[in-house]
């Protein structure tokens, strides 16, 4: 029982890293922009509050540097995207390239700098409790952050005046646009929250996860979290409930090792990449579901008319 | 998109001189904020730059070494040129250009000391298929799954990296390697045979030169290119044609995947000698950047593939002289596609201004 609960908090912590970038490129997709700059956003957004937290700045500016540098790099891509019209998926693999030499070489320095031991996560009092402590209450807040944020965005999408204009934008640019909406600040906006959230996720790996800062750090984690709002159909509850499976898979090696079961660290690491493709079959075999589900305009430019 | 229907519009610059200019100014771009990034960095821009585009080519070793570099970059950028052409998104060339090595690997580890140069042959289609058998699987998924090619090919990069670590650390180690990740070297009989006595660089120069005409003729001279591209391009034209997007489809990942595998199997028995954790350097991420300062175009990706090598080098000349990190390469090539993209983006919008004002 006792394991059980660590394996569940050992698997909503890797979670946490998927939910938060997933969730961020949610938003972006549902105004019907995919932004493939999600694993260079995130290493951005890593490197920037690492480095923000070595320089003993705290550890709420650290993560508020990591939002922000995420956001920047979204901005250049939103602009080159939303402003001038470039190709989604190329200007989208261009900040991912930019991302990962840009931290490569920035960060080479932060390799070996130690950040100040964070304060005890959790919940007070609650957090010592048997099982259900460790379980439910010892988390970092960012893990309660993301839970918070997957229902925020719940109520804003499906309940809220302005969640409905940001889905029409995603589904019907043009009828958006003809009724009065503007359809390319929606975008912009949607592109930025969703840069923050990827770099708020890219923080939550190098200041708590792992913390630590080497180069590659984010290993694929925001191309994961790109297939995960498709696995999740738009939906935010069940992209926070998919990053917790994948965030088991991840923890996967761990269980096994404990319990004895031999398998090579190499292959048994190759396990989340296996997953995700295994999923995205799954998933994507049923052409009709998926595309029912999917944000109409998603991928497509939108230039208004007049 | 106007409600009045389509309107033509007479291009006021042929596209010819837009698809030049426009890598043209995105390198102008690379360059004047690489010379601001060093001044940054208290470097004198000139000296840094001569390190980048000068000094590389300044001998005949410097050039052997532009050909090493830029061999697997033009082999691997040829392919995603076919492959970008249909509208097919690999973007894990990076994994099929490690199964093209390991799979040529397979094959080289079987050779003896008295095993002659035929087996260089054997050598290069075991990377072919290794590549082919690795794009294949994007093919299939796809296809049969309807499995997004660009997560697929770019997980697949990962269990790629992870399948190298586990044969050089596990059943592949060399037992008297002092416990070194690595094969064995491999026998004398499977070194790619080089071009000049003294100098590195090889035969996979002749192939990736050859590879390039072919390329050509295959886009443009023949009926399977033309299908694959009308696919890319106008996939309502092409159903109605009753061009197969399924034909379309496998001959991109298997072509792309192919000559990524060959240029695998190029760098394992040529400059390398033996399989190592250091075979990924990013070549087949470069080489997306590569493909499209190239303009898709066969000839465009050698000259991108020469400009992207002196990239490389570059970067590895600025780390030992002026201790920077040679990751700056990394940063240089993002900031080209960038640019590129940018510039792309510019010269449509004056070319649609310049055709609404006729």
């Amino acid at each position: 029982m006792e394991s059980l609960a660590l394996m569940i908090a050992a698997s909503v912590n890797a979670g946490t890293i998927l939910a938060l970038a997933a969730l961020g490129l949610l938003i972006n997709e549902r105004a019907g922009v995919v932004n493939l700059g999600a694993e260079g956003m995130m290493l951005v957004g890593a490197l920037a509050a690492y480095a923000t937290a070595a320089h003993g700045h705290g550890e709420l500016l650290s993560f508020a540097a990591g939002a922000g540098s995420g956001a920047l790099a979204a901005a250049l891509f939103g602009a080159l995207v939303i402003g001038l019209g470039a190709n989604q998926y190329a200007t989208g693999l261009a900040l991912s390239l930019f991302g990962a030499g840009f931290t490569a070489f920035a960060g080479a320095g932060y390799t070996d700098k130690q950040i100040p031991e964070l304060a005890t996560p959790g919940v007070p009092h609650l957090a010592q409790l048997p099982l259900i402590g460790p379980a439910l209450f010892g988390y970092h807040p960012m893990v309660y952050l993301a839970v918070a944020l997957a229902a925020g965005l719940g109520w804003f999408f499906f309940r809220s005046r302005a969640g409905l204009v940001v889905r029409a934008v995603g589904e019907s640019p043009d009828s958006a646009h003809a009724l009065g909406h503007p359809v390319r600040r929606v975008r912009f906006y949607a592109v930025l929250a969703g840069g923050a959230l990827c770099g708020l996720a890219g923080a939550y790996v190098s200041l708590v996860y792992a913390h630590l800062w080497v180069e590659g750090l984010i290993a694929g984690k925001g191309w994961i979290a790109l297939a995960l709002t498709t696995f999740a159909t738009w939906r935010p509850a069940r992209v926070l409930l998919g990053a917790y499976l994948f965030g088991g898979v991840t923890m996967l090696q761990f269980t096994l090792q404990a319990r004895g079961v031999e398998i090579e660290g190499h292959l048994l690491n190759m396990s989340p990449y296996l997953a995700t493709i295994l999923v995205l079959v799954l998933i994507s075999r049923n052409r009709t579901w998926v595309r029912a589900n999917m944000p109409a305009s998603l991928g497509k430019p939108f230039r208004p008319s007049h | 998109m106007a409600s009045g229907g389509v309107r033509l519009a007479a291009r006021p610059l042929s596209s010819g001189a837009l698809a030049i200019a426009s890598p043209l100014a995105a390198l102008t771009f690379t360059v004047a904020a690489g010379a601001l990034l060093f001044a940054a960095l208290g470097q004198p821009p000139g000296r840094a730059l001569g390190m980048f585009f000068v000094e590389p080519l300044r001998d005949a070793r410097g050039l052997s070494e532009l050909a090493i570099k830029g061999t697997p970059l033009a082999l691997i950028a040829l392919g995603l040129a076919v492959a970008f052409r249909g509208n097919i998104w690999n973007i894990g060339a990076e994994g099929q250009f490690i199964l093209g090595a390991i799979a040529a690997t397979a094959v080289a580890l079987r050779a003896g000391p008295d095993t002659g140069h035929w087996v260089v042959v054997p050598i290069l289609l075991a990377g072919v298929a290794g590549g082919m058998a690795w794009a294949g699987l994007v093919a299939w998924l796809r296809d049969q799954f309807n499995a997004n090619e660009i997560l697929v090919s770019l997980m697949l990069v990962y269990v790629a990296e992870l399948l190298l670590g586990y044969l050089v650390y596990g059943p592949w180690k060399d037992p008297e390697g002092f416990n070194f990740p690595q094969t064995v070297t491999f026998a004398a009989g499977t070194e790619i045979p080089r071009l000049a006595q003294g100098y590195r660089a090889h035969a996979g120069l002749v192939a990736a030169l050859a590879a390039a005409p072919l390329a050509w003729l295959f886009l443009s001279r023949t009926y399977a290119g033309f299908q694959l591209a009308v696919c890319g391009s106008a996939a309502g034209a092409a159903r109605y044609a009753g061009f197969s997007s399924r034909r379309a489809l496998w001959t991109a990942l298997l072509v792309s995947g192919g000559l990524a595998g060959l240029a695998g199997a190029f760098e394992v028995a040529g400059p390398l000698g033996q399989l190592t954790p250091h075979l990924p350097v990013g070549y087949g991420f470069a080489a997306i950047i590569v493909a499209f300062v190239g303009r898709l175009h066969p000839l465009g990706v050698l000259l991108s593939s020469a400009l992207m090598s002196l990239f490389y080098i570059g970067g590895e000349l600025a780390q030992s002289r002026l201790g920077l990190p040679k990751a700056l390469t990394g940063v240089f090539q993002g900031l080209l596609l960038f640019a590129l993209l940018a510039c792309d983006a510019l010269a449509e919008r004056v070319r649609v201004a310049a055709g609404r004002r006729r």
